[in-house]
């Protein structure tokens, strides 16, 4: 059982690869938000200049996956592990993208006034990165129910970008000199929203990998 | 208490994801086979469907051997064993008292996991079958049939200019090869191979499983294989045996991506025992 005690070191470097990379977007969320409910261009600037290592991080959970696949032949609950994986990396690097997306904003609206719809987002980026958080806690526990129960927070998400939608164009309409500024703060709540639906995708992973049931496009 | 997975319903979902429907060619059911006192299959039933290839995987003395030996009744030849159950092919029980053994193995033929041509030219080899069988009448129609047999088990190219030599100076490949040829001359219905490419280096093994790819067209093919991958690569549905019983039976797809059972999970992914 040499061989398999290889298989299972390799498997645990793996999920100690990509829970870095998900803590590193965690992160890179919870600081970009920071940088924006604080106006804080400094943490905004943080967040920025940490993405490439994030970029690297991704690359790494690659090259562990093909290695794997191509030198171990990994079966059943070990494949749909590394194949969750595979497909978790760029979700979690997209994710901090948007992080560092948000980060930008924050820079560019430190030339604007004070914001005063602002509230409804702070909101929006907690429920997105507590959900991040409890994505990848269900991952890290395989636990499938867990995932679906984060799945199910989504609309949470979807119905604040709405809410946030409708307020931002009718404040644009109503005070028109203010239009640049919420402009910005329509791109930070698109981003939130992409960041849920991302949260989502590694929740269906998680439930591949646990139960091989595929439920992406079903719910 | 394990309990094996039922027989197969007769619609198969198939590696390509097209839900197919094949007639079972192999139908056993509540197989018991014993080596004296010592029972070596338990209560094993499946189906297997024409013009497929089943792998049967297991560890060491699992049985899946014993089992396909039982398919063509290649046990009868050891003293002391004694079969429970029934085996139909086609709908007939082989283990019938008035089944034809001879006309049996002639139906279904076995490739082993040494090669074992005869000490003859690679000619004399293929035809030998064909000869003792009298299934050919003349000696252009003997010729013929050889040269298909090696045409189909992907040889002729290799061999066809020194048929008269003898086979013995042939590559541990090209005599499994010509063993699959000669079982292929007499025209079975069903192939079982045990272990065949076993002993062999990994191109003459991808030939042998190019090879199987082919013959599924024409044949039903049973595989015992102890190279897991191997398994993978080659056979539709998989067969998992365990101390003499089946396990599980499933897609081969579903077998090496999310198998319903935990035993056969463990063994697939080396956590066994």
């Amino acid at each position: 059982m040499e061989v398999h005690r290889h298989l299972d070191e390799e498997l645990d470097q793996l999920r100690d690869t990509v829970l870095r990379l998900g803590g590193e977007s965690e992160w890179a969320l919870v600081r970009a938000m920071k940088a924006l409910n604080e106006r804080d261009d400094a943490t905004a600037r943080e967040v920025l200049e940490h993405d490439d290592a994030i970029d690297q991080l991704e690359v790494e959970v690659d090259q562990q996956c093909v290695d794997i696949l191509a030198l171990r032949q990994p079966a059943a609950r070990d494949l749909r592990f590394v194949m969750s994986v595979a497909k978790m990396a760029p979700v979690l690097e997209r994710i901090a993208d948007h992080a560092s997306n948000i980060a930008r904003v924050v820079i560019e609206l430190d030339k604007e006034p004070e914001l005063n719809n602002h509230l409804r987002i702070r909101q929006m980026g907690e429920v997105a990165s507590v959900m991040l958080g409890a994505a990848l806690d269900a991952f890290t526990k395989h636990d499938a129910a867990a995932a679906r129960k984060v799945i199910g927070r989504d609309s949470e998400i979807n119905e604040l970008y709405n809410s946030i939608f409708h307020d931002l164009i009718e404040l644009m309409a109503r005070e028109p000199s203010t239009a640049t500024r919420d402009a910005r703060l329509l791109f930070v709540a698109k981003h939130l929203e992409r960041i849920g639906d991302y949260v989502t995708d590694i929740c269906e992973l998680t439930v591949y990998m646990a139960e091989a049931a595929v439920i992406k496009h079903r719910h | 208490m394990i309990t094996p997975t039922p027989t197969f319903a007769p619609t198969f979902e198939v590696r390509n994801r097209t839900p197919t429907s094949r007639p079972t060619k192999i139908a056993v059911s509540d197989l018991n086979f014993y080596y004296g006192r010592v029972q070596a299959l338990k209560s094993i039933s499946l189906e297997i469907p024409e013009r497929m290839v089943m792998a049967f995987i297991g560890p060491s003395g699992c049985g899946k051997t014993t089992f396909l030996r039982t398919l063509n009744r290649m046990n009868d030849v050891i003293p002391g064993t004694r079969v429970e159950g029934t085996v139909r092919i086609d709908g007939a029980d082989i283990y019938s008292p008035v089944a034809d053994v001879v006309d049996l193995r002639r139906k279904v033929g076995m490739v082993f996991q040494k090669s074992n041509p005869f000490p003859k030219s690679i000619f004399d080899n293929v035809a030998y079958g064909l000869k003792i069988n009298r299934v050919t009448a003349s000696r252009p129609e003997l010729e013929d049939r050889v040269e298909v047999a090696l045409k189909d088990a992907a040889l002729w190219e290799e061999v066809k200019d020194r048929l008269k030599s003898s086979a013995l100076g042939l590559s541990g490949g090209q005599q499994q090869r010509l063993c699959i040829a000669r079982a292929l001359a007499i025209k079975p219905e069903v192939i079982l191979m045990d272990e065949p490419a076993s002993a062999l280096d990994p191109i003459a093994t991808s030939k042998i499983e190019e090879l199987i790819f082919e013959l599924k067209r024409q044949y039903t093919i049973v595989i015992v294989t102890h190279n897991m991958q191997q398994a993978a690569r080659v056979s539709d549905f998989t067969a998992f045996f365990l101390l003499g019983k089946l396990i599980e039976v499933n897609t081969t797809e579903k077998m090496f991506t999310a198998p319903d059972q935990k035993l056969t999970e463990d063994y697939i992914t080396g956590r066994f025992g």
